[in-house]
Order: C-alpha cells, then sequence, then structure tokens
C-alpha cells in the first residue's frame, strides 16, 4: 500500500460501509478503526497481516443473519478491537501488562472526573 | 440557566469498550506509533457518515408535520423512535426549540454524552476544553467565531449535556421554503444547526 494515499476503505471484507465510505454505529467503533488504519499507513503491519488475524475472531463472533445495521456494527468493531489488541502485542508494539494496566488507569481517571470535564490520565492521582 | 451541575459529582464510569479504545490510543500516541493529529484527520473525515442526516430528518419532518412537531418537544425519545433511532445506552433525548426569541446551544467535552444516533460523530472541536469553556462564558462569542451573528433580541441558552440527558436543537424553518417536501428542507439542515453553534443552509445555498 502506498504511504501517502490513505484508503478511505481498506480492502478487508465486511467493513460496514455506505458506498466507499466506512460507517459507524459509535464514536469508539471509528477511533478503534483510524488507529488500525493508522498503524497500518505507517508500516506497523500490512494489510494481509491484519486480515489473518481479523478474520477468525469475526467468524467466531457470528454475526447473526437480521441483525440490526447497529448490532452488526457492534459485533464487528468489538471483534476489530480485540484483533487490534492481539496484533500489537504479537508485533511487540505494546505488551500485555502494560495494556492492562493502562486501560485501569483510564477507569480510576474516568471514575474520578466530574461529569462534563474532560477525562484525562492522571486525575486519578490527583487529591480533586 | 438550564445549565445544571447538581448531578455531575459522581464521576464518569466509561463503557468497558471506550476503556480498551482509549488505552490503545493513549499508549500508541505516546509512544510514536500513532500521529494524533493524522487520527483527528482520519476520524474527521468520518464525522459526517456517521449520522447528522439522521437528525437532519427529524428536524425536516418537525418542519411540514404539526403533530410530529408537538410529539418532539413532549417527547422526543417517541418521535425518534419513529425514525429508528434511539439510544442504545437507555440515555433520554430532548428536543430545544429555536425561536426568534431563544437560541439554543449545547456543550459536553464527553464524546458519551453527544447524542451520536442522531448527530453521529461529535466533530474534533466539540470535544476540546476551550469550546465548552467559551460557550458557557460567552455563547455569542462561540458563535461568532463559527460565522453566526443573532439579532441583538435573541437570547441564548446553554445546555449542558449529561449522561442521562442528551439534547437536539430543531432550529427555525428557513424563509423562502414554503412548500418544500421533507427530503428537500433535510438537505438544508446542518450538524452544526443542531448542535446550535450555526444556522440551517438558506435556500439559495444549496443546488436545486
Amino acid at each position: 500500500m502506498s504511504p501517502q494515499k490513505s484508503k478511505a476503505l481498506p480492502d478487508i471484507p465486511g467493513v460496514p460501509h455506505e458506498g466507499d465510505e466506512p460507517v459507524f454505529a459509535a464514536p469508539w467503533q471509528a477511533q478503534a478503526f483510524a488507529l488500525a488504519v493508522s498503524l497500518n499507513e505507517a508500516g506497523h503491519f500490512t494489510w494481509a497481516e491484519w486480515t489473518e488475524r481479523f478474520a477468525p475472531i469475526l467468524k467466531e463472533a457470528q454475526i447473526a443473519p437480521g441483525a440490526s445495521a447497529a448490532d452488526m456494527n457492534e459485533t464487528y468493531y468489538q471483534a476489530w478491537l480485540k484483533a487490534l489488541e492481539r496484533l500489537v502485542v504479537e508485533k511487540g508494539i505494546l505488551t500485555a501488562p502494560a495494556l492492562t494496566g493502562r486501560k485501569d488507569a483510564w477507569d480510576r481517571a474516568a471514575r474520578a472526573t466530574p461529569h462534563g470535564e474532560p477525562i484525562v490520565l492522571g486525575r486519578e492521582n490527583q487529591p480533586n | 440557566m438550564p445549565h445544571d451541575g447538581n448531578d455531575h459529582d459522581e464521576g464518569s464510569a466509561l463503557p468497558d469498550i471506550e476503556l480498551r479504545v482509549r488505552t490503545l490510543e493513549s499508549l500508541l500516541v505516546e509512544k510514536g506509533y500513532v500521529d494524533p493529529e493524522a487520527l483527528d484527520v482520519l476520524i474527521e473525515t468520518y464525522e459526517d457518515n456517521v449520522g447528522p442526516r439522521n437528525g437532519a430528518k427529524v428536524v425536516a419532518r418537525a418542519w411540514v408535520d404539526p403533530d410530529y412537531r408537538a410529539l418532539l418537544f413532549e417527547n422526543a425519545g417517541e418521535a425518534l423512535a419513529q425514525f429508528g433511532f434511539g439510544g442504545r445506552q437507555g440515555e433520554h433525548m430532548m428536543a430545544l426549540e429555536n425561536t426568534p426569541e431563544t437560541h439554543n446551544m449545547v456543550v459536553c467535552t464527553l464524546c458519551s454524552c453527544y447524542p451520536w444516533p442522531v448527530l453521529g460523530l461529535p466533530p474534533v472541536w466539540y470535544k476540546s476544553p476551550p469550546y465548552r469553556a467559551k460557550a458557557v462564558i460567552d455563547p455569542r462569542g462561540v458563535l461568532q467565531d463559527f460565522g453566526v451573528t443573532l439579532p441583538e433580541n435573541t437570547g441564548i441558552k446553554v445546555w449542558d449535556s449529561t449522561s442521562e440527558m442528551r439534547f437536539l436543537v430543531i432550529p427555525m424553518r428557513p424563509d423562502g421554503t414554503e412548500g418544500w417536501d421533507e427530503a428537500r428542507l433535510a438537505a438544508l439542515v446542518t450538524r452544526d444547526s443542531m448542535i446550535g453553534t450555526g444556522l440551517p443552509l438558506k435556500p439559495n445555498e444549496v443546488s436545486p
């Protein structure tokens, strides 16, 4: 894939889309999607490698026939995120303990943040 | 005035899936694997593809159908459900009516407090601390930043979204659109006009 051209839609079967553009049912889905596309564009993995990880997870997730578009997106991007988490660890980009530790930090930061303020890391360590 | 802060003290637990996405994003950015600006650009390109068109359909119907309009302001959840739009976490939606006297504007920095079933992905600026701070202190200034000037005698109400309550602004129907059908009207409804940082397009601003 040429690095200068950002593809709107990667060559992956089943990306929920309208025309050439992917569609999302929630912001986190677009974020997860953009992270994988970004890492690929920066050369950290190929789409072939991605598909290899992603396809079995998606298959296992089993999108039920007749599921609503929103449910389909949900299942699809849950599988997407799982594949991304596995691939970054396999590629040595991040470690599993780093992921666990950071997730815990975000959880504590969110709970320590009054509603209406942006959730930022470090907040969980401040008295208030 | 409707800017209440009473129920904001409990912190904001994020769903597991959002924690995982934030985890990946923050680590990858910190370690330099992902450029945050490139990520924003990528996400911005999808903003229009998620859902502002949903909200536009609702607004257009409210402009042509008085019964629907009445229901929308009385029970927005039910009115949105007629289109099949609804929150997946059971949050409440409230429609805000713009009038010559009152212009409504919505603010919240958490992307989870954005009515994405009807408006799609929150724009990057909506999540930025400067927007939130200024919207509360100087809403007229924010509107000017967006190129919108309201008549002096139009008041501005700022509404703070919460995890339980999300807002959809119903802008005023532009002049010169008498007899237009819903589909044609919906094309005038911009995302920003439903957040209250913009106005609908005028008839001469869309290609016929």
